[in-house]
């Protein structure tokens, strides 16, 4: 008896943290949304009524998809060349990606705090170059946000898919060459897709990371660069909204499970390797 | 995979990576900077951000609390993650599928999410102490780590070292402990250091549940960034770097750093 419950016995205690403080605190917090006075999924009419509101949704999006866009162009060629690069150069490589990524988010993010300021070295630059005559802003823009989001995920982007460039057969490359595919040939037909499935996971991860981001926007986008975040922050704790809260979080959650299931369809649909 | 790399993608590649440091040196130029205000170049030079950091109490104690929470949280993640990834390589038959999946939500569901809902039901319905609820919040957090790193090392884990101990007499418990534990250990310390460093850097989850008297490291710093902008901050996030660095000397000393790229 207790032999045939040993595995629940054991994976018992974890499962329950899981199901206790996650699924039913977050579970209540979905159920809120569509339980509220006003009537079924009146929260939602509320949220999508309001054009501050939309706003914030629109732009989290945007800035997600550009952040991802950019951060899977930087982070394939920063991991092309990683994983081409003889033993020593790539160890530092690694350890210039490893170092930001195990670096807090609300520091990595306060570096930009310092680059983009008033009295920042990007400011200071552009005075002595003589481009402007007096310090710009330059935070509290969409532009800073991104420019943070990207460096934060970045490193990210690199170590996921140096680990994928890596396990590419060289023989299935030097196949390719051998039989006459021009170098770009060779990148466009044999290792993107290969590589694809890593990029998928990695740009999920660049995606939801962003749209679900509170430090950075915070920090760089303030009150005039609001997202999901940073509202979901705002209508909790300082106007006390909690059913308005419950609303932003729902919609997070909404938009991360469809993107995470949708994506993990198409990477297995466009993995080359499987069946 | 080896093809000749053109010089514009070395260049190119080369200029991602000074900049993905370049930030980090440029916070240590403003924290020694003799000025009010947070700025690079350094003007002049001062160790005074750094003591004035030991003279804020509220950055020694939640610096404290980011630890114990960090710590225990980490210690209770692996306490009954590990016994998780055990069953799961070990019964996978008789366990159902979906179970592994459980794991993976913590991961996917918003951690800003996590600590919203956290707040509503553990601390204000169920009335729970806001150390505890961080701390649980916190195992949640890292037990996808618990999990999947140690379950990655007993998936190449040979059981039958395990049922030839056991058959010679040895009892179950101290099996795991003398012969399986030993040879996940790397899988063990992987799995401490990234959820340690991940619980020391969280902000998301400690956003809502901190409350008065109980603070987190990062959301002090957010705080205190809403009030000043003098190099204080830098400091601290120097002192940050250094424990990423020391964790980073860790990883390298026993997995090796390319074990992150698996």
């Amino acid at each position: 008896m207790i032999k045939r419950l040993s595995p629940w016995i054991l994976a018992g205690p974890a499962s329950l943290l899981v199901l206790v403080f996650l699924i039913l605190p977050v579970g209540s917090t979905l159920i809120a949304t569509f339980t509220d006075a006003k009537g079924w999924a009146a929260p939602y009419a509320t949220f999508f009524n309001s054009g501050f509101r939309r706003t914030v949704l629109y732009r989290t999006i945007e800035i997600s998809l550009i952040t991802t866009v950019i951060s899977v162009i930087l982070g394939f060629i920063a991991a092309y060349v990683v994983a081409q690069m003889p033993g020593r150069l790539k160890s530092i490589m690694i350890i210039a990606a490893v170092f930001p990524l195990l670096t807090g988010v609300v520091v990595r993010s306060f570096a930009w705090l310092i680059l983009l300021g008033k009295n920042g070295i990007l400011n200071s630059a552009l005075l002595s170059m003589g481009i402007i005559s007096e310090p710009i802003s330059m935070l509290y823009t969409e532009g800073a946000v991104i420019a943070a989001m990207v460096y934060l995920f970045v490193p990210l982007m690199i170590l996921t898919l140096a680990g994928v460039l890596e396990g590419i057969p060289k023989d299935v490359v030097e196949a390719a060459t051998s039989l006459g595919a021009a170098p770009f040939a060779v990148f466009r037909q044999v290792i993107l897709p290969l590589a694809m499935p890593g990029l998928i996971v990695g740009a999920v991860l660049v995606f939801t990371g962003s749209f679900t981001s509170y430090a950075t926007p915070q920090l760089l986008g303030g009150e005039r660069q609001m997202m999901m975040g940073t509202l979901l922050y705002q209508r909790a704790m300082v106007t006390f909204d909690w059913t308005g809260a419950s609303t932003v979080a729902a919609i997070m959650v909404v938009v991360t499970i469809a993107i995470v299931m949708l994506m993990t369809r198409l990477a297995r649909r466009l993995n080359p390797m499987a069946g | 995979m080896r093809t000749t790399l053109h010089p514009a993608l070395i260049v190119i590649a080369s200029i991602i990576f000074i900049i993905l440091i370049a930030p980090l040196f440029i916070i240590l130029g403003a924290a020694v900077s003799d000025t009010n205000y947070l700025t690079f170049p350094p003007q002049g030079f001062t160790m005074r951000w750094f003591t004035n950091i030991f003279e804020i109490s509220a950055f020694r104690t939640t610096a404290i609390t980011s630890l114990q929470i960090a710590f225990f949280g980490t210690f209770l993640a692996l306490l009954i993650g590990i016994p998780a990834a055990y069953a799961l390589n070990r019964f996978r038959i008789r366990l159902p599928s979906w179970l592994s999946n459980v794991f993976v939500l913590p991961i996917l569901v918003p951690e800003i999410v996590l600590g919203f809902s956290l707040m509503k039901s553990v601390t204000i319905n169920l009335g729970l102490p806001v150390f505890a609820t961080l701390m649980l919040g916190h195992a949640l957090l890292v037990l996808p780590y618990a999990v999947r790193v140690v379950g990655a090392s007993l998936a190449s884990f040979d059981f039958s070292i395990e049922e030839a101990a056991i058959s010679l007499g040895c009892p179950p418990l101290k099996t795991f402990l003398t012969v399986v534990l030993p040879n996940i250990s790397a899988g063990v310390i992987a799995a401490f250091i990234l959820a340690f460093i991940t619980s020391i850097n969280d902000v998301s989850i400690s956003l809502f549940l901190t409350g008065p008297g109980i603070s987190t490291l990062p959301i002090q710093i957010l705080a205190h960034m809403e009030q000043f902008f003098d190099p204080t901050i830098a400091s601290v996030s120097v002192l940050l770097m250094l424990l990423t660095v020391g964790v980073m000397a860790i990883v390298e000393a026993t997995l090796g750093l390319t074990f992150l790229t698996k």
